[in-house]
């Protein structure tokens, strides 16, 4: 017991990594503050595109959403990290962090908000413009605020995914919470520091996590 | 020799593709292991935990729901890390392929057991009465009249879920297993040539593609109805 705990919660350790592994969090908060409303925007503009009606405009959209949904994350992100050089073009690792990003988080929004706006009957729409409204207001002011609110715990759920997926930037040398713990570890030759990651991680999404999934029982109940 | 040739004498080099093939193949191969592993074991672990938060043992179900948030809210990563760096400290030494299996068969186990719970309180009440009523058990109840409903309304989530966590396979390639990207990624430092890599994107397009594709079929067929 008293070996797990020194090699577990070694509290030494964990005063000496405090710093670092404090230093690795503000780093994914930003890194969250900035690929979240890229993906965010990304998705948006694959949404309405994907919502056209002419299909030279909705299935190329379509394709590149299923192509990205079927790619792993860090797929891409190796692929643009280490193989872009070879092509002469040397990016950092949180550019390519942020590209990656765009890339498949945007995809999955794109499909959360295309779904959210197909829920909208297309009387509104008709209703909307008919009042007069332009085609832009009736998409801003109609049917993008119902949209997101019939998905929200689809997109809340989704938000939580990337800043998981934000840990893998530890693999291109980013210096996120799991890199910096990683690089705490290696150099204590204990698991302490990793441990605190994970302990971070936890605390910080936990209170998403309870409202999701406070969302999604009240989403399927009024489904009964 | 005109850019496009020098692209694709880089990204597609014929001669490099030849012989690191049967490496990326056989990277599919631990890829295609490592997921159907990761599938049994998660849905199985999540349906089991389902079904005894269903018995409504107020400590238990506690348990159950700590468990789920923990592994909702920890990124795969971490976890494969803690538990392949981490154990061998505990007198545990998994190997890659075990830490990414267990890690990622954690994650969908919390995962699935939020969508089959959802799926099982999605069940009116009346019905549970009902069954019980006409002289069922408890368990008759919910494996023959509860279940078979709420199975139905988790197909979609499931599919989506599932595939979202079995892509995570590539992060084994952290702690070194020779999986699809591990292989490639070692083919590519070999041979200084990025085409490993290349093959290796497509191998995980040839898997995944139609899965994805087929998502998009189950989801407007078994649609959750509003």
């Amino acid at each position: 017991m008293e070996e797990m705990i020194q090699a577990f919660f070694n509290a030494d350790i964990a005063r000496a990594a405090m710093p670092i592994v404090l230093a690795g969090l503000l780093n994914t908060l930003l890194m969250s503050l900035l690929v979240v409303p890229l993906g965010l925007m990304g998705g948006l503009a694959l949404a309405l595109g994907a919502h056209s009606r002419h299909p030279l405009v909705r299935w190329p959209l379509m394709a590149w959403v299923d192509f990205f949904r079927a790619f792993p994350p860090l797929v891409l992100l190796v692929l643009l990290f280490a193989g872009l050089p070879f092509a002469g073009l040397e990016l950092g690792g949180f550019a390519c962090v942020a590209i990656a990003f765009f890339l498949n988080t945007g995809a999955y929004y794109g499909e959360i908000l295309r779904a959210g706006i197909e829920s909208i009957p297309h009387g509104q729409v008709e209703a909307a413009r008919s009042t007069g409204l332009s085609r832009l207001q009736t998409t801003t002011y109609i049917v993008l605020p119902q949209a997101v609110r019939n998905v929200l715990p689809d997109l809340l759920s989704n938000t939580l995914e990337v800043v998981k997926l934000t840990s893998l930037g530890s693999v291109v040398a980013v210096p996120e919470l799991l890199y910096q713990a990683r690089q705490a570890q290696s150099v204590t030759y204990n698991a302490t520091p990793i441990v605190m990651a994970a302990v971070i991680y936890f605390l910080i999404l936990w209170p998403l996590v309870r409202l999701l999934s406070r969302l999604e029982n009240r989403a399927l109940a009024g489904r009964g | 020799m005109t850019g496009w040739d020098r692209f694709a004498e880089t990204f597609f080099n014929a001669k490099v593709m030849a012989k690191y093939l049967p490496d990326i193949l056989y990277g599919m191969v631990v890829t295609i292991e490592l997921a159907v592993l990761i599938i049994l074991s998660g849905l199985f672990a999540g349906l089991v935990l389902a079904l005894i938060r269903s018995l409504g043992v107020r400590p238990l179900n506690w348990l159950i729901i700590f468990i789920v948030d923990l592994f909702r809210s920890l990124p795969p990563l971490v976890i494969i890390v803690l538990i392949y760096f981490g154990l061998p400290a505990a007198g545990a030494s998994p190997s890659g392929f075990v830490s990414t299996w267990i890690s990622l068969a954690l994650v969908l186990m919390a995962f699935a057991e939020e969508i089959f719970w959802a799926g099982i309180t999605s069940v009116p009440r009346g019905q549970w009465e009902a069954a019980r009523s006409t002289g069922l058990s408890f368990v008759q109840t919910l494996l023959e009249v509860v279940l078979p409903q709420a199975l139905r309304l988790t197909i979609a989530p499931l599919t989506n879920r599932t595939i979202a966590i079995t892509k995570g396979t590539a992060l084994g390639t952290v702690v070194a297993v020779t999986e699809i990207l591990g292989q490639a990624s070692s083919a590519m430092s070999n041979s200084y040539n990025p085409s490993p890599l290349m093959m290796g994107a497509t191998a995980y397009l040839v898997l995944f593609l139609p899965v994805v594709v087929a998502a998009r079929w189950i989801e407007t067929r078994f649609a959750w109805k509003r």
